[in-house]
C-alpha cells in the first residue's frame, strides 16, 4: 500500500520544456512520476516528498520543488537556532 | 599489546589485496555476532551516531577491472546491508565519509552528494581501478547527486540502482535495470517497528520535563488542608508511560490504519485511544478533575511525540511537516497552559471555604 501525507506539495513541473531523459522516473522513489509519449507526466503528484532528487538531476531543467526534510525534530531544531532545519548535531561538530 | 593501525583488519575484512588504484580491503558478506550485536546498539542507542567504516575503496569476492562499482555510505549499517546483499558477486564497493549517516539522509544534507564524489572518484583513482566509466549510486542517494554533473567531470555515467541493497544482485544481472517495484520505497510494519526504539528511548530522556510535574500536579488533591494523593500520582504515572508508548510505537506501529494524514491528530487519536484502554481496565482514577486534566493534556504529549516520527519516514515532505508544526505547537502550548492552569485552580479553591 502507498503511504499518503498530506496535499499541497511545491512539486513544479514543466511539460514543454521535458527532454525526455527519464532521469526523473529513474530517482523518484514515490513514483511520481511516468513515461508517455516520451514526455515524464506526473503520474501522482501528490505522493511527493520533496526530497529534490528529480529537480538535481532533470537534465532540461523542467522540475523545481522546495526540496527539504520532512522532519519535525529538525524543523524545530531550525526554528529554535534560527538557522535552516537540520537533524541534530551538525553545529556542534560531533557527527 | 594494541595491535598496529596499519596492519590490523577490521574483524568483518578478510585481507587486504593490491589493485592498480593501490590497496583495498577486501571484505566478507557476512555479518558477525559482533556486526549483529553493534546492529542492535545502533537501532537503539548514540552508538549509531559513530558507527562508521573509513572512506574509500573496498572488494567484495574477487573483482577485476569490468566489475561494477557501488556507490554507499560510510554508517557502517547501511554499508553492512550492501555488503551481505552482494554475497556471491565480484565488485568494488566506494565508500563516501558521510560522517556514520545514512545515505538518504547524507543525500538530502549533501554530504552524499556530486562535491565529495567527484573528489573520491580522483582521489581513489577510480579510472584506473576499472575500464568501464559506469557508477551504480543507492536511488535513495539521488537527492545529492547530479548524475549529469558527475559525467562531465569525471567521464562516469551514474546509474541510480535500487533502493534496497537486497535487489542489486538482480538489478546487476538485469545490465542496470530496476524491475518494477526496486524503484519506490517501502514501510512496512517490520521496517516501521524497528525504527521505534530510537523514538521511545529519546520521548524517555525528555519524561522527567514533563512527566514528573504532571506525577506531582496529579497527586495534589486540595492546597488547604494540603492532601496528596499517592495513588492518583502513581496512575498518573502509568498514564504518561502509556503517552509516550503511544506516540512513540503505537502510532508508527498503526501508521496506514489510523484515521487522517497529520501525524500530530494520528497521535492524538492514539493518546485518546490510550487513555480509554486504560481506563476499561481500571488504570484511570475516578477523580473527575484528575480525568479532566489526564483527558486534555496527555494526547497533547502523544500527539508531539508522533510528530517526531515523521522525520523516519519515507514519504513525509517538509512544507507539510512545517504547516503541521505551525498549528500543532501554539495548541501544545496553549493545552498545557490552560491545563495546568484549571487544575491548579480547582485543586486551591476545592478545599476553601
Amino acid at each position: 500500500m502507498k503511504f499518503r501525507y498530506l496535499r499541497n506539495v511545491s512539486l513544479q513541473y514543466l511539460p514543454e520544456k521535458c527532454n525526455g531523459c527519464q532521469r526523473c522516473v529513474e530517482v523518484c522513489p514515490r513514483e511520481v512520476f511516468a513515461f508517455e509519449n516520451k514526455r515524464a507526466v506526473l503520474h501522482d503528484r501528490e505522493a511527493c516528498m520533496e526530497c529534490g532528487a528529480c529537480m538535481k538531476n532533470c537534465e532540461a531543467g523542467a522540475l523545481s520543488v522546495s526540496a527539504g526534510v520532512g522532519c519535525a525534530a529538525a524543523i524545530i531544531n531550525g526554528m529554535i537556532r534560527g538557522g535552516e532545519p537540520s537533524c541534530g548535531c551538525d553545529k556542534s561538530g560531533c557527527c | 599489546m594494541k595491535a598496529s593501525q596499519c596492519c590490523s583488519v577490521p574483524s568483518w575484512a578478510k585481507e587486504r589485496i593490491s589493485t592498480p588504484a593501490g590497496e583495498v580491503l577486501q571484505v566478507s558478506s557476512e555479518w558477525s555476532w559482533q556486526d549483529r550485536w553493534e546492529h542492535f546498539r545502533a537501532r537503539t542507542s548514540e552508538f549509531r551516531m559513530k558507527y562508521r567504516v573509513q572512506r574509500g575503496v573496498y572488494a567484495i569476492g574477487d573483482p577485476g577491472e569490468d566489475s561494477p562499482v557501488l556507490v554507499s555510505a560510510n554508517y557502517k549499517l547501511s554499508f553492512d546491508v550492501l555488503r551481505r546483499a552482494l554475497a556471491g558477486l565480484d565488485c568494488w564497493i566506494l565508500v563516501l565519509d558521510t560522517r556514520a549517516i545514512n545515505v538518504w539522509c547524507a543525500a538530502g544534507k549533501g554530504t552524499f552528494g556530486t562535491g565529495q564524489l567527484v573528489g573520491r572518484i580522483q582521489q581513489f583513482h577510480l579510472n584506473e581501478l576499472v575500464r568501464h566509466r559506469k557508477l551504480v549510486l543507492p536511488q535513495l542517494g539521488a537527492p545529492g547527486v547530479s548524475a549529469k554533473e558527475i559525467q562531465e567531470k569525471t567521464g562516469f555515467r551514474v546509474y541510480f540502482g535500487p533502493v534496497r541493497a537486497k535487489d542489486l544482485p538482480q538489478y546487476l544481472r538485469d545490465g542496470c535495470k530496476a524491475s518494477p517495484g526496486m524503484r519506490a520505497v517501502t514501510f512496512t510494519m517490520a521496517e516501521r517497528l524497528v525504527l521505534t526504539p530510537m523514538e521511545f528511548l529519546p520521548a524517555i530522556r525528555k519524561f522527567p520535563l514533563w512527566g514528573i510535574p504532571a506525577i506531582a500536579l496529579l497527586g495534589i488533591q486540595e492546597f488547604s488542608p494540603f492532601s496528596f494523593s499517592a495513588a492518583n500520582s502513581f496512575a498518573a504515572g502509568i498514564l504518561a508511560l502509556l503517552t509516550v508508548i503511544a506516540g512513540s510505537v503505537l502510532t508508527p506501529a498503526f501508521l496506514p490504519w489510523i484515521p487522517f494524514r497529520s501525524f500530530a491528530l494520528k497521535g492524538w487519536i492514539m493518546g485518546i485511544v490510550t487513555l480509554l484502554l486504560a481506563q476499561a481496565v481500571g488504570l484511570m482514577p475516578s477523580d473527575l478533575f484528575f480525568r479532566m486534566f489526564a483527558i486534555a493534556s496527555f494526547p497533547l504529549a502523544s500527539s508531539y511525540i508522533a510528530l517526531q516520527f515523521t522525520g523516519s519516514t519515507p514519504f513525509t515532505h517538509f512544507s507539510g511537516v512545517k504547516r503541521e508544526l505551525k498549528l500543532a505547537l501554539p495548541v501544545y502550548a496553549a493545552g498545557a497552559l490552560l491545563s495546568v492552569t484549571a487544575l491548579l485552580g480547582v485543586r486551591l479553591f476545592s478545599g476553601g471555604p
